[in-house]
């Protein structure tokens, strides 16, 4: 990439590029040695031989959790709403990721060692009898992560070109405002272009040893992302005459961003933002994360260290957030997450430094990236191709064919889209979360309700998405053919609409159930984990 | 469930019940010198979780899942090439 283009006209360091590259370069030499494990089977490929011990499977899972929200949303959130953001969002998903860790998760990995699963549909159908649920859920579940790998492509371009500009004027001369008719970004490194390499890189990667390269590719890379975090809260604080001055000047200036009640955080908006985090419970990737534990006991140490693991990264960045707001920092265009970029570069002046940042940014995006990659083309292989066609007309090395080839045009398709951006993208990747949240009351009664009928899980599915798709239309949709501008879910009597969503599924699932033949003993007991506890 | 079971549970249950800390709801007061006092208790209640969590890994901890996850399940075959494609082969 950097071969091809021409020198810059001015002094405009590329260290930041460089920095970037070497970064890439890196996790490309770690796909080709996680590659030489690979056993060349769909099981490992799909979920790496279920062979993933506690270490690994803590840090893969929790860089499959965290996208680049943790670190840029984070402190874009906490110099628009506050300190509170902290409790909001991470200590809340730090109680409640564990949760379902602990109380779904273990269940759904003996569930699918026990009978083979790989994907979430597999699961619901054999647990509720019904192929066609599995025509119903699979549509839903690519919908709703289709904008997750949208944002993520579209989110590292546009860091890349935030600190590129000016690196390259006679390659890329730039793109032209509408509004002022001056050039902006000149150049910069386009956005198309940086998708291109992140979407080659990961691609590369994932196709030399499956969801274990992307284990090993997401351990490193939550590293890389925890350690940036840190090391820019250390920097940005000395800079700002160290920890107790910079805090003071927020008291000084704006001390309203200490609190929750002076940046609008409601009560009922903090007690329903509990939902949220339940989301976790419906992701497809994640799902299949928890598949590839060699054993139960891998799971105690991610319960264990995950919320220790949410505070060591969203906490440098919530005080380096409310400091800006202390310091008087605008982000260019008000855009909150342009903040932590632009506190780097104002506090910083080190090229070094701006690079591990947008590094880190890249790993961050990434370390989501591959999972969702790796887990549609499962999807796609098993929910769709061998569900409709039937498995033994395949031989393994078919199937694993179908898995590259499908992720292959995956990548491609959620690459084409990127060049064209669907308007509010960002806004509606937060409504997902809602989405996924109001399916979780399916996999909860799955494991633990032995009465949920195959009636019950259709109507609550269809009551999430009769309800979600109700509040995203009012909430979203309409507004933005309004003209209005919206940020976020809109709240309904002071409280999240994922609330409303999860309690309608949940009952529907209840009374649907109820009302219908139970399902017979001997096929629910199947999936029943007869467990006893310690004592 | 032990005893001891029952109170990691319980501890986990007051950390969740502690984390709606209304109590301070427009506090500026700052402790350690720097850390504003909501944000501080915040991360207390995420450090008090990883110990909950861990209480019950110790004592709560789900004994025969990894027996029964590893049974012979007759079933898990003919789902794998019946109609509802549980799948995989074991």
């Amino acid at each position: 990439m950097l071969a091809v283009l021409t020198p810059a006209a001015d002094a405009v360091s590329r260290i930041p590029l460089y920095v970037v590259a070497a970064y890439l370069v890196l996790l490309l030499i770690l796909g080709t040695l996680v590659g030489r494990l690979f056993r060349g089977t769909s099981s490992d490929f799909f979920v790496a031989e279920r062979s993933i011990g506690p270490v690994l499977l803590l840090m893969s899972v929790f860089g499959t959790t965290m996208t680049a929200f943790a670190l840029v949303g984070s402190t874009g959130e906490a110099w628009e709403r506050g300190a509170g953001v902290y409790g909001l969002m991470a200590s809340a998903s730090g109680i409640v990721h564990s949760l379902v860790f602990f109380l779904v998760g273990i269940k759904l990995w003996a569930i699918g060692k026990r009978h083979g699963f790989m994907t979430q549909v597999e699961y619901f159908r054999a647990r509720y009898r019904s192929t066609r649920i599995g025509y119903l859920l699979f549509p839903i579940l690519v919908v709703l992560v289709v904008p997750y790998l949208l944002i993520g492509i579209l989110g590292a371009g546009v860091s890349l070109r935030g600190v590129t500009v000016g690196m390259f004027p006679e390659t890329f001369p730039g793109q032209l405002n509408a509004v002022t008719g001056k050039l902006m970004f000149v150049g910069a490194v386009p956005p198309w272009l940086t998708g291109l390499v992140v979407c080659a890189v990961v691609l590369y990667y994932i196709f030399t040893g499956g969801l274990r390269s992307a284990a090993w590719a997401n351990a490193f890379q939550t590293l890389v992302f925890m350690i940036t975090g840190v090391v820019a809260f250390l920097l940005i604080s000395n800079e700002l005459g160290g920890l107790n001055a910079a805090t003071d000047a927020v008291l000084q200036r704006s001390p309203q961003h200490l609190t929750r009640a002076g940046m609008g955080i409601g009560k009922l908006e903090f007690l329903s933002y509990m939902f949220v985090p339940l989301s976790v419970g419906m992701f497809p990737h994640l799902f299949q994360h928890w598949l590839t534990a060699k054993r139960a006991s891998s799971f105690k140490l991610t319960t264990i260290a995950h919320p220790l693991f949410i505070g060591i990264v969203w906490v440098p960045c919530i005080l380096i957030g409310i400091w800006a707001a202390g310091a008087g920092v605008i982000p260019p265009g008000n855009n909150p997450n342009a903040l932590l970029p632009k506190m780097v570069d104002q506090y910083l002046h080190n090229p070094y430094l701006t690079g591990l940042l947008i590094a880190g940014i890249l790993a961050a995006i990434m370390s989501s990236l591959d999972s969702q990659f790796v887990c549609l083309g499962t999807m796609f292989t098993r929910d769709i191709v061998v569900a409709s066609l039937g498995k033994d007309r395949f031989t393994d090395r078919q199937l694993l064919s179908f898995g590259r080839g499908f992720i292959v045009a995956i990548v491609a398709v959620t690459y084409v889209i990127s060049l064209f951006p669907p308007p509010k993208i960002f806004d509606l990747a937060v409504w997902c979360f809602s989405g996924f949240s109001g399916l979780f009351p399916l996999v909860l009664a799955s494991v633990y309700w032995r009465r949920a009928t195959k009636a019950g899980a259709y109507a609550s599915i269809l009551a999430a998405v009769a309800t979600w798709g109700w509040f995203f239309w009012n909430g979203l949709v309409q507004p933005t053919l309004a003209g209005e501008v919206v940020h976020g879910e809109p709240l309904i009597g002071g409280m999240m609409p994922v609330a409303f969503v999860v309690a309608a599924s949940a009952a529907a699932m209840v009374v649907v159930s109820l009302l219908t033949s139970p399902p017979p003993e001997e096929h629910v007991e199947r999936f029943m984990v007869s467990t006893r506890d310690i004592g | 469930m032990t005893t001891k079971g029952k109170l990691a549970w319980g501890l986990v249950l007051l950390v969740a019940v502690l984390h709606f800390d209304f109590w301070w709801w427009d506090s500026t007061t700052i402790v350690f010198g720097f850390v504003p006092l909501t944000l501080a208790f915040q991360v207390g209640i995420t450090i008090g979780a990883a110990l909950a969590w861990a209480l019950v890994m110790r004592y709560a901890w789900p004994r025969d899942v990894e027996e029964w996850a590893a049974a012979a399940d007759d079933q898990a075959a003919a789902d794998a090439s019946g109609p509802f494609q549980s799948g995989g082969v074991r």
